[in-house]
């Protein structure tokens, strides 16, 4: 592999590219450690979920684990249609994928809500303390995808993207795969 | 030009910056570097004059350190703390692995900066951030924590204890910064080094530095996300009242242990591989040879970063781990020498027939090797669960990390500073004072840390505040008294470096471009690099990095560039 048949814009993409999956495995083993700790609980001999303990909204939050991935799926598509050169369906299915994104976040944030006022808080137990730091720090990784999508909406509605220039689409739309990828292990591990 | 294709467009040309833009809010590699390496030598002060305190009470127990005062148990606590962290964290990592990464890779991979200047630039402002931070810890009420570098709760996970909050939250932070800071700057030098090689630099014409440069990234990278979360519980545990690592509240202290250490010894490496890279590029030059085994020593440095990740538990034999899995823990520990030692040898090899030039960074070196040598044989002594009941938490582990850490850190960095410094600044180090420097550091340095494992397999335990509390621990009291005058002498020593620095910068003779002629591309750029590193036209790379004293030939070496003059 040479370096010297990449123009600047390839190279711009390879390094992004690169860079972002770096960042995504230091996440993995970020989220590992605390995925792994929760585990260690879980598995211990105290009883995950005592008797009394607050039961979590299971429906809503499985109808809300639907509402993420098939945000990935949308983004997906978008992005197809970017390639494909279908600009108007590209920015449709970019601004539903950003819908969906805040419509996941309120979702939560309402549940939260209710959660606090049943009791169910940081320093309840440990299992209050993983719920919170757990589903807290997905939560604010899913707001900084989102704040990253809107901007990347943003540039779209100004048609600054074309089937050639699709870097902070593609930057985007990688993060966005593993925020929406990473919620279901945690809503298995969590919630169920 | 063609063959440009890295951005720099305004090459060729003064660039006007300002002092702000040039020396503070820097984006070049270079300066980012000397940035670091700043921080370093200011933070090694910090960190040396804490070792003197410790050394101090630990020889001559209550009686009142000079320039200090009286080291009662708590500030022993709080200072061994972070002597740690500060030597681990803003010294070793700075010096060892940001500073030559920054300076070094695009330098010798033929680009002209990093893939992301500016996260560079917040790379460093982090690291900043963060020993400010640690600093700060001292000045605040209840002052700064006192659990120990390797932070085991419940000491560390609450206030109870030791009666520090604030300073427990502030060490976290610093932590946290130093970790994110590296993160950041480890994505940095992978990405360079993958989309930057200048035309021709294939993966295996890049030179033994950068390779070790990137082995310590990524060995670092993988293993920080567990620490990170750890330190992030540990977080919620002393300020919001979590209860992880606190049996008290159900939590599980040993957990800490594990994020801690699957972090911790990976680290270890992450301190010990740019100093392998550093000695086998010094070495090919100051004996006119091809490092032997260049293949061979990089499939082993591969084995040995993904074996880093299964050894962990070795600092945990003691801790109520589960005894049937001490034995797989210690077989890996062992297994992991396997590379090393090949590598070692490998070295060794290198020195075979060779035209040795016995100059300074080449002296390093062997004081390098000679040194770490002890450290890595006595850690397999520690990888066996069986002796390691006995040896764990003595002095003998601290004689050991010591053994390891500093021929590492200050053999192998001081090699790097003396054998690149003509590129840094243009000038030359004096060389009379450089063998002082050296003879002195070598003889001081196992003047302080032998002794420490006769105390260590004589039974004494590490981070006692008052020896003379404990009759068992008197007879120790001659050893531990020439270790703690050594100790002072080698600070002292240091005191050497520092004139020179000063005298050389100010009055040195004026570097040529390639003083040793060596290969590699660092060496074609003009001494020190103006920004963006080459002229108009980038190197072209022709050859492998080691091509010295080939047969036939009438000089003895060839750059890996010959478009460009060297
Ligand atoms: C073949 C090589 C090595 C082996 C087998 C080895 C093994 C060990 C073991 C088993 C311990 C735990 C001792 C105890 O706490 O009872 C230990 C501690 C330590 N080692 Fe090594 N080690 C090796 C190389 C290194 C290197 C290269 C470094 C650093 C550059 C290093 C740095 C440390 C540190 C800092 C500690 C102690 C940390 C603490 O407890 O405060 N070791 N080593
Ligand atoms: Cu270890």
């Amino acid at each position: 592999m040479t370096v010297t048949t990449m123009d600047s814009n390839q190279r711009a993409l390879v390094s992004a590219k690169l860079a972002i999956l770096l960042f995504i495995t230091a996440e993995v083993m970020f989220f590992g450690g605390l995925i792994s700790s929760l585990v260690v609980f879980r598995s211990g001999p105290d009883p995950w979920l005592a008797p009394g303990q607050l039961r979590l909204p299971l429906e809503v939050t499985a109808v809300n684990t639907l509402v993420l991935l098939v945000s990935g799926v949308t983004f997906h598509l978008a992005y197809r249609a970017l390639k494909a050169a279908q600009a108007e369906k590209f920015k449709k299915l970019l601004t539903t994928t950003a819908a969906l994104g805040i419509l996941f976040l309120a979702i939560q944030g309402f549940e939260w809500v209710r959660l606090l006022k049943f009791g169910l808080t940081l320093r309840a137990s440990i299992f209050g303390g993983f719920f919170y730091c757990l589903v807290g720090t997905h939560a604010l990784h899913v707001l900084g995808g989102l704040i990253a999508l809107l901007w990347v909406l943003r540039r779209a509605w100004a048609d600054a993207y074309s089937p050639e220039k699709f870097l902070g689409v593609e930057i985007c739309r990688i993060y966005w795969f593993f925020v929406a990828g990473l919620w279901p292990v945690i809503f298995f591990l969590v919630y169920l | 030009m063609s063959q440009d294709q890295q951005g720099h467009d305004e090459h060729g040309h003064e660039h006007q910056q300002s002092f702000i833009s040039h020396y503070i809010f820097s984006t070049d590699h270079k300066m980012i570097g000397k940035q670091f390496l700043l921080l370093s030598a200011i933070m090694a002060c910090f960190g040396g004059f804490m070792a003197y305190l410790i050394r101090w009470e630990v020889a001559f127990p209550n009686t009142p350190a000079p320039f200090f005062g009286l080291v009662t148990p708590d500030k022993f606590n709080a200072i061994i703390t972070l002597h740690g962290t500060i030597m681990i964290f803003f010294v070793g990592m700075p010096f060892l692995s940001a500073f030559p990464s920054n300076f070094l890779v695009p330098l010798m991979i033929g680009a002209r900066d990093m893939a992301f200047p500016k996260l560079n630039m917040a790379s460093f402002w982090i690291t900043f951030v963060g020993a400010v931070l640690l600093v700060s810890s001292i000045f605040v009420p209840g002052g700064p924590v006192a659990g120990g570098w390797v932070g085991y709760p419940p000491l560390s996970a609450s206030s109870e204890f030791t009666g520090v909050k604030i300073g427990a939250v502030l060490w976290i932070l610093a932590l946290a910064c130093a970790l994110v800071s590296s993160s950041l700057g480890g994505m940095n030098y992978l990405v360079t080094a993958a989309t930057l090689r200048a035309p021709g630099m294939t993966f295996n014409r890049i030179p033994m530095t950068v390779w070790f440069l990137l082995a310590s990234a990524i060995t670092f990278f993988f293993s920080a996300g567990p620490l990170i979360a750890g330190a992030f519980m540990m977080l919620m545990d002393n300020a919001f009242g979590t209860g992880f690592f606190l049996p008290a509240k159900g939590g599980e202290p040993m957990l800490w242990e594990h994020l801690f250490w699957f972090f911790g010894h990976p680290e270890v490496y992450v301190l010990f591989f740019p100093a392998l890279g550093f000695g086998l590029d010094i070495m090919a030059t100051f004996t006119r040879k091809p490092v032997f085994g260049y293949k061979l020593i990089l499939w082993c440095t591969g084995s040995a970063v993904a074996l880093s990740y299964i050894v962990w538990a070795h600092h945990m034999f003691m801790s109520g781990l589960n005894p049937l899995l001490a034995t797989p823990f210690s077989i890996t520990t062992i297994l992991i020498s396997v590379p090393f030692a090949i590598i070692i040898f490998c070295m060794f090899a290198t020195l075979r027939n060779g035209a040795i030039r016995l100059e300074l960074p080449f002296l390093w070196i062997i004081g390098f090797l000679a040194t770490f040598l002890i450290g890595g044989l006595t850690g397999i002594f520690l990888g066996s669960a069986s002796a390691d009941i006995y040896l764990h938490g003595t002095y003998f582990v601290v004689a050991h990390f010591h053994y390891t850490l500093f021929p590492s850190v200050f053999f192998g960095g001081f090699g790097a500073v003396y054998y690149w410094f003509p590129k840094m600044y243009g000038k030359k180090l004096n060389e009379k004072l450089g063998f002082l420097h050296l003879a002195l550091t070598f003889i001081f340095f196992n003047g302080t840390f032998w002794p420490l494992f006769k105390v260590g397999m004589g039974g004494m335990i590490r981070r006692i505040a008052d020896p003379s509390f404990y009759p068992q621990y008197h007879q120790f009291q001659g050893l531990n008294a020439f270790a703690t005058v050594s100790a002072i002498c080698l600070i002292a020593t240091q005191v050497i470096f520092l004139w020179n620095l000063v005298l050389s910068l100010n009055h040195g003779p004026q570097a040529e471009k390639n003083p040793y002629q060596s290969n590699t591309l660092e060496w074609i750029a003009d001494s020190p690099p103006p920004h963006g590193n080459w002229g108009p036209v980038l190197p072209v790379v022709t050859s492998d990095p080691y091509e010295y004293s080939k047969p036939g030939e009438a000089k003895d070496w060839q750059p890996q560039a010959t478009n460009l003059p060297v």
